[in-house]
């Protein structure tokens, strides 16, 4: 059996209303957990980017990205594996205020993990990390025992290392027009 | 019409005629009240056969599509009416047909209010469509018509729903249409790359013992003459897929029957001899391949479709072809040497009469005093010249009317193949009459396929549609029963059926129709069904407990085919 790996497949879409629930469908169908999945417009109006975290073989993923592909609103598809793409999540940590001030060590945490406070308020304070996963986990290893009042994590975002061309897919298409 | 403002339900009308589109079937019902209204209208211009139930409206839309290589069409209203749609849809889809479906919508306003007969069919039909789209606004109708016909006819075909609001059935807008002519982000028709034709050609003038496997992708593509060409200079023995079949005449030297799990003997056993496997248009289906381990292993390939994404999904290939087979075939075919392949076509013949012996000729020839399936089929051979449309089920008759019915011309073999959808055949042969008109459509189905659409003989009747309808009756759901027998031991758990009077239903649809029992009746009686010019049910009954071989055990190699 052939090894999984963590591969980010990326999407380019048209702007549609329904092609979340197309794109899910795909994994749903063949029985895969998607690790994250976010969604933005692009570096090009209207056009619109999915980055999907998925743990699975070379052979499958390659499948997988095939049927994406054919999908009549999506421009093009694009996997790499962590090596090939620049990544990161972001991580908030709700926490009670007084903390702050009662347990000092909490500030040194803060500073040490390179993450910053976002808002204070008399009842709570909110820290930001962004980084790689073990960045945001140990974060909230740390600051755990201090009490969460709330934690949220985002799904991967990600460029990559190699070219993608999508203006010059999209303006091969003008020119035939 | 300039200037003129028409509504919703108008433009729906205006943009099927825009499309060529004279016939659709359907379904009436609230949501979609305002587009049979202009139906009635236009009722000269746009033909609209009302089914007995959607399902028979979609899969007489696919009959439709399949016989005339038309975009068929089928209509129904919201909620239950556009359910009714999802499984004729889920069929054109894993089969590749042409169909635009449209449903009506609650208002927009009402959406996601849990109104009467509102349910989400963008979300159910989104893994079963090729495109889907909801219409809130009648100024989109003709931008999304023309994509949605442009998108079910190009490269792969396809099914596409289009569900649009009642709102924006009433609203009023200037209707301007203008055909698609291309969407950017969708490439129906990827460039053939030269190397691949120049590596395939390669392997072709090497091989010693070529084999060929044509699927559906020959027909889609109308590429039977090419692939004609190519199979008669190559000299290469072809077999078919299920949906291949009729693509190349029966009686081709170079046609050496099906592949598959029921196919024919020679065809399985030499797929796992030959050096070289050239599958043009067709998917790898595991009914097709068993164990796809083992499958050609031995064996270069070659693998030609317009679908990039069937490449190396079920079997790895050595050489990709990708795109319309019309141009890839004469490309390989201008390139390739002429040859012949007398002494590997002669392994295909000797196992052939193994075949015969073993198999064909107690199907064709029994002793016992039932009727078999395969002396039926003959039968209707014998009386359409072989030159009719034959639409069928799913089952043992299914298998035994594609390996014995003849075929003469292309688009003459209608079938569910990827779903199995029982059920299909009396409303896709309705359909497929509607769409060639000129042909002799015989439909053969099943005891229990039948009574899943029976009450589409409502429709025959009020239509006068002069399909012939074949019903084989073992009194069993046949092929479970096989199973049952083959695997389970003989535990018939729910496959014997106490059938009704399948005369006297036919009867209550002022339908002429008869039953046989005796072989000296079965003759006459298909000669009297195919002679008549009226819609006719002809109840065949056949041997309870016949098999069908050869036969590929599940999940075993195809060179593990059996005779018995």
């Amino acid at each position: 059996m052939e090894n999984k790996k963590n591969y980010t497949i990326s999407v380019y879409t048209e702007n549609n209303v329904g092609l979340l629930h197309r794109l899910s469908a795909i994994f749903l169908k063949r029985h895969i957990n998607i690790e994250s999945f976010t969604t933005s417009e692009c570096e090009i109006k209207d056009v619109f980017r999915f980055i999907i975290v998925v743990k699975m073989t070379k052979d499958d993923v390659q499948k997988v990205a095939k049927q994406i592909e054919k999908q009549v609103e999506v421009i093009r598809v694009f996997y790499h594996t962590d090596n090939e793409t620049i990544f990161q999540e972001s991580a908030l940590y709700k926490m009670k205020s007084s903390s702050l001030f009662e347990e000092r060590h909490i500030q040194n945490i803060i500073k040490e993990s390179n993450a910053r406070i976002v808002t204070v308020n008399p009842d709570f304070f909110v820290i930001e990390k962004t980084g790689f996963r073990d960045d945001t986990e140990k974060l909230y290893k740390d600051l755990e025992e201090y009490g969460l009042l709330q934690f949220t994590r985002s799904g991967r975002i990600a460029v990559s290392k190699e070219k993608m061309g999508i203006s010059e897919i999209l303006n091969t298409f003008k020119n035939q027009k | 019409m300039k200037n003129k403002k028409i509504s919703g339900a108008e433009a729906v009308v205006h943009s099927l005629l825009n499309e060529g589109v004279d016939l659709v079937w359907g379904y009436p019902g609230g949501a979609i009240m305002p587009v049979y209204d202009e139906f009635y209208k236009f009722q000269d211009e746009l033909k609209h056969v009302l089914a007995r139930h959607e399902q028979g409206a979609v899969h007489a839309a696919q009959g439709y599509a399949r016989s005339s290589g038309k975009v068929g069409v089928a209509i129904a209203t919201s909620g239950p009416g556009a359910t009714n749609l999802v499984t004729g849809i889920a069929d054109a889809q894993i089969d590749s047909t042409p169909i635009v479906c449209i449903t009506g919508q609650v208002s927009s306003h009402l959406l996601g209010s849990d109104a009467f007969q509102e349910t989400d069919i963008i979300g159910i039909s989104m893994p079963v469509t090729k495109w889907n789209y909801q219409i809130t606004k009648a100024s989109e109708i003709p931008e999304i018509f023309a994509k949605a016909f442009y998108i079910a006819r190009s490269g792969r075909p396809g099914p596409v729903l289009i569900d649009i609001t009642k709102d924006a059935q009433f609203e009023l807008f200037d209707y301007k249409y203008s055909k698609c002519k291309g969407i950017r982000s969708y490439n129906p028709f990827p460039a053939i790359n030269n190397t691949s034709i120049d590596n395939a050609v390669e392997l072709i003038n090497k091989a010693k013992k070529p084999f060929i496997v044509w699927g559906q992708g020959v027909i889609l593509g109308n590429a039977e003459l090419e692939f004609k060409d190519f199979v008669e200079k190559s000299g290469i023995p072809a077999a078919w897929t299920i949906l291949g079949l009729s693509a190349l005449p029966t009686s081709h030297e170079l046609n050496v029957g099906m592949v598959g799990m029921h196919g024919n003997y020679g065809p399985n056993i030499l797929t796992n001899e030959c050096d070289l496997l050239i599958a043009v248009g067709m998917r790898f289906d595991d009914r097709v391949t068993g164990d796809p381990n083992t499958y050609a292993s031995q064996a270069k390939i070659i693998h030609l479709d317009i679908d990039p994404a069937e490449i190396n999904k079920n079997i790895n290939v050595d050489v990709p072809v990708i795109g319309d087979c019309k141009e890839s075939l004469k490309l390989i075919t201008k390139k390739i040497q002429n040859k012949t392949h007398d002494k590997w076509i002669s392994r295909f013949d000797d196992l052939m009469k193994i075949e015969f012996e073993k198999v064909i000729n107690s199907d064709l020839n029994p002793v016992k005093d039932g009727l078999t399936m395969g002396e039926s089929i003959i039968a209707i051979n014998e009386y359409t010249n072989g030159d009719a449309i034959i639409v069928t089920d799913v089952g043992q008759h299914q298998m035994v009317a594609c390996r014995y019915a003849n075929f003469i011309q292309s688009k003459s073999n209608i079938t569910s193949g990827g779903l199995g959808t029982m059920g299909f055949a009396l409303p896709a042969a309705m359909g497929a009459k509607m769409g060639a008109l000129e042909r002799e459509v015989v439909a053969v189905i099943g005891d229990g396929g039948y009574q899943m659409t029976i009450q589409e003989l409502g429709t025959i009747f009020q239509l006068q549609i002069p399909v012939k309808i074949v019903v084989l009756n073992n009194d069993f759901l046949g092929m479970v029963r096989q199973w049952q027998q083959l695997f389970f031991d003989k535990r018939y758990a729910s496959t014997e059926m106490v059938n009704p009077d399948f005369v006297a239903i036919a009867k209550g649809y002022y339908l002429d129709s008869e039953r046989v029992k005796d072989r000296k009746d079965l003759k006459p009686a298909v000669e009297r069904m195919i002679k008549s010019k009226k819609p006719y049910v002809l109840e065949i009954c056949v041997e309870k407990e016949n098999n069908v071989f050869p036969m590929i055990p599940s999940g075993a190699s195809v060179s593990d085919v059996r005779l018995s």
